[in-house]
């Protein structure tokens, strides 16, 4: 939508890292998943705007877009926060104490699977499987410098993982 | 001399980027000048961080482990300037058995050469294959190579391999498509992406030399985006590989072109049936159809189209290069070669192993595993994920391999082997695969989108205390229909973890229905707390519990109110002399 006055009109001022991305990847046939990835890279998630903007410029309907963006446990309709934790729910977490895990973030940030902070820092998100099984429990925490891996996690060390990024995060917020 | 890190995810998870990193830095302020290189996951993952000081022939000289950042002076100090190995921090005897236990074809590079460097994969014998096959082999010569080695399809269903080339070999299309499906999308499994992090130029090969069979000129990799090293390291080797000329046109002078490109996959298990992975290449929806017209007629945009697993085409270029027969030679009669299994679970020794076929599932889990974290009792394993099921300890000395891990009810699946011990409860493990095929269906197939949701609500009455008379006949009933009345691998297998518990462990799920009572110890609705002779009265646990059901004076042995108690556990966890029961 237009960001300079209130006449909601589609604009494409907001757009301008993801005209790039169209450009290449636009007329190539199947490439609505890559678009809807650049995406969400570049946003965080995927507006309903953005959707909007990709569907008027690639010529797929808004309808087909959303339904691709639904089917796929990658997407986001809602933006994040600073740090997305994934947390591990394959098999070897379960049996190594996922759950318990979850309780730990759940009661140190006060959030649930697929919420966000107050303060916009963390976005919990329960994930299929990050693959490194034999350190389970396992998370991935993805924030500004990249993502990091943190293995053989217990109730206290989670706390205390998620305390040294929320302090780091005020920080740079001061 | 040469120094190497280890930096596989699950490396780069216990902090082997510091290491490294720490490791560079000692070297230059000393100003060795000794490089420091970089691995893929050799497979003792239990290890991480592992260290490996090769000494100027290029001979392994010795190899550290769990090297965190602040060991690393130690062997900068002893070894790279002392000249002597730090013993102490040296691999044990017992942990080399892991390694020296299996056969290594699949990874044979995983963890000893660089990964992000061609040069160290061509100096392993690399890109020699695929010369090999242009150059002096006919795609029906390559086939039948395949064909020779028994090998078939490492994705889970074990079809073989040259069966499916010579399909699309035949088939006829303005142009071919070599797919890789590298969606690893079984939670507990990561045989993929270690070969991916560890060896990527290995499927590279692989798809080339497949490409030239079937006679296409384009190779798509389908990666799940969970894996961004994965998909870091395919980027690098293709661009390497297109430098050198093992990419791109008139590869060998021999007139083939074959070219490979990446695609992220973004999240969704049913991909990893091959109809609804080519929906996802496509940019659609990833949802299965009918088959025929199979891949190999009809595929990725209507074109003839082979879809093989990673560590299927890992396996290629060593085929092609020791012969299909010396492949055959290992395994059993119908399952020859090599599976690499991610072991992991409740194990004291985790990782990836690779084995020969046939080798019973009790070497695997005592010999190379070590048997059960704590020393428990070990109570089953799952194999094959959520297609799979779940082998009962009295059936330990099943030969792994295609036909006998079938007749159990579980599957080979993709290689994931999850140990299980008396702590585990086995109808709380089939509730949670149903819960994860009930949110990965994808909702084309009314029996699939509605039974595993309604098996699922069965499965979370009983594990809540609220099983009744008559829900283990209703679970198998709908089981059956689930399978019957679904189109693809993933609906038809859905229910196989819950068959399987019923079948060996029908005794717990009558437990958990009859008696309310779980025997495992793990589903708490059914648990009872309560405080035993060994409380000090330290009034810890009563302070740190919620609903204040926890009375008692101070140095008196507390109690715990039934009624009030909401089964949360925090007392448990607070206790510091293991006073609380649970029952």
């Amino acid at each position: 939508m237009c960001e300079n006055c209130n006449c909601r009109q589609e604009s494409d001022a907001g757009f301008s890292a993801l005209a790039p991305v169209i450009e290449k990847y636009g007329s190539a046939r199947g490439s609505l998943i890559t678009i809807l990835q650049k995406a969400q890279d570049i946003y965080g998630y995927l507006s309903l705007d953005a959707i909007n903007y990709i569907a008027a410029k690639t010529g797929v309907k808004p309808a087909k877009i959303y339904g691709v963006a639904t089917f796929y446990t990658q997407f986001r309709l809602a933006p994040i926060g600073k740090n997305l934790i994934m947390l591990c729910k394959g098999t070897a977490c379960h049996v190594n104490g996922a759950d318990l895990i979850e309780e730990a973030v759940s009661e140190f940030l006060g959030i649930g699977d697929g919420e966000t902070t107050e303060d916009g820092l963390f976005t919990l998100n329960n994930v299929a499987c990050l693959g490194c099984c034999s350190l389970a429990p396992v998370m991935m925490v993805k924030g500004a410098d990249g993502e990091e891996t943190f293995g053989n996690l217990t109730k206290d060390k989670v706390k205390a993982v998620l305390g040294e990024i929320r302090d780091k995060g005020l920080e740079v917020a001061v | 001399m040469r120094v190497v890190v280890g930096q596989g995810s699950c490396g780069v998870a216990t902090g082997a980027r510091k290491t490294s990193a720490e490791l560079e830095r000692l070297i230059a302020a000393d100003g060795l000048g000794i490089p420091v290189e970089k691995t893929g996951c050799v497979g003792n993952c239990y290890l991480e961080p592992i260290v490996d000081v090769y000494d100027d022939d290029g001979r392994l000289a010795s190899r550290y482990v769990r090297v965190q950042p602040e060991k690393a002076g130690e062997i900068v100090e002893r070894h790279l300037k002392g000249g002597k190995p730090v013993e102490e921090m040296e691999i044990s005897q017992a942990d080399r058995r892991f390694l020296d236990s299996q056969k290594r074809i699949v990874l044979r590079n995983a963890g000893l050469i660089n990964p992000e460097s061609i040069d160290a994969y061509i100096e392993a014998g690399g890109y020699k294959a695929i010369e090999k096959a242009l150059k002096g082999m006919t795609p029906e010569a390559v086939i039948d190579e395949i064909k020779i080695s028994g090998l078939r399809g490492r994705g889970g269903a074990g079809f073989p391999t040259w069966f499916k080339w010579d399909a699309a070999r035949k088939n006829r299309g303005a142009s071919k498509y070599m797919v890789c499906n590298a969606d690893e999308g079984d939670p507990g499994a990561f045989m993929d992406r270690s070969v991916l992090e560890g060896d990527p130029h290995s499927l590279l090969e692989g798809m080339e030399i497949g490409g030239y069979a079937i006679g296409a000129n384009e190779g798509v990799i389908y990666v799940r985006a969970e894996y961004p090293l994965a998909i870091h390291r395919l980027e690098l080797a293709i661009g390497q590989a297109r430098d050198r000329g093992f990419l791109g046109k008139n590869l060998f002078g021999t007139g083939f072109d074959f070219d490979i490109r990446i695609k992220a996959g973004a999240g969704a298990f049913v991909c990893g049936e091959e109809t609804a992975l080519i929906a996802s290449l496509e940019g659609e929806r990833g949802m299965p159809r009918l088959k025929p017209p199979f891949p190999a007629e009809k595929g990725f945009w209507q074109q003839p189209t082979n879809i093989n697993n990673v560590e299927t085409f890992a396996n290629v270029p060593w085929i092609i290069s020791s012969g299909g027969a010396a492949f055959g030679a290992v395994g059993t009669e119908k399952s020859k070669g090599t599976k690499v299994f991610a072991l992991a679970g409740k194990i004291k020794k985790g990782g990836l192993v690779e084995v020969p076929m046939g080798l019973p599932l009790r070497d695997v889990i005592y010999g190379i595993g070590d048997g059960i974290k704590n020393d428990k009792e070990f109570k089953a394993v799952q194999m094959g994920g959520p297609s799979g099921g779940c082998i009962p300890a009295s059936l330990i000395d099943t030969p792994v391999d295609y036909e006998n891990i079938t007749k159990t009810g579980a599957i080979v699946g993709s290689g994931g082997m999850i140990v299980m011990d008396e702590t585990t409860c086995m109808v709380d493990m089939a509730r949670y695969f149903l819960d994860f095929t009930r949110k990965e269906s994808c909702g084309k197939c009314n029996y699939c989108r509605i039974g595993t949701k309604r098996m699922l609500e069965i499965l979370e009455r009983i594990t809540s205390g609220e099983g009744k008379d008559g829900d283990i006949e209703l679970l198998e009933e709908l089981a059956e229909k689930i399978k019957d009345g679904s189109m693809c691998g993933l609906g038809q297998t859905a229910p196989n973890p819950v068959l399987t518990t019923i079948r060996y462990f029908r005794n717990e799920y009558e437990d958990h229905i009859y008696r309310k009572k779980c025997t495992a110890h793990s589903c708490k609705p059914l648990l009872t707390f309560s405080i035993t002779e060994g409380c000090t009265g330290c009034t810890l646990c009563s302070r740190r519990c919620p609903v204040e059901a926890i009375r008692g004076e101070r140095r008196q042995r507390h109690a715990i109110d039934q009624e009030k108690c909401i089964k949360c556990g925090k007392c448990e966890e607070s206790c510091k002399f293991n006073a609380i029961l649970r029952d």
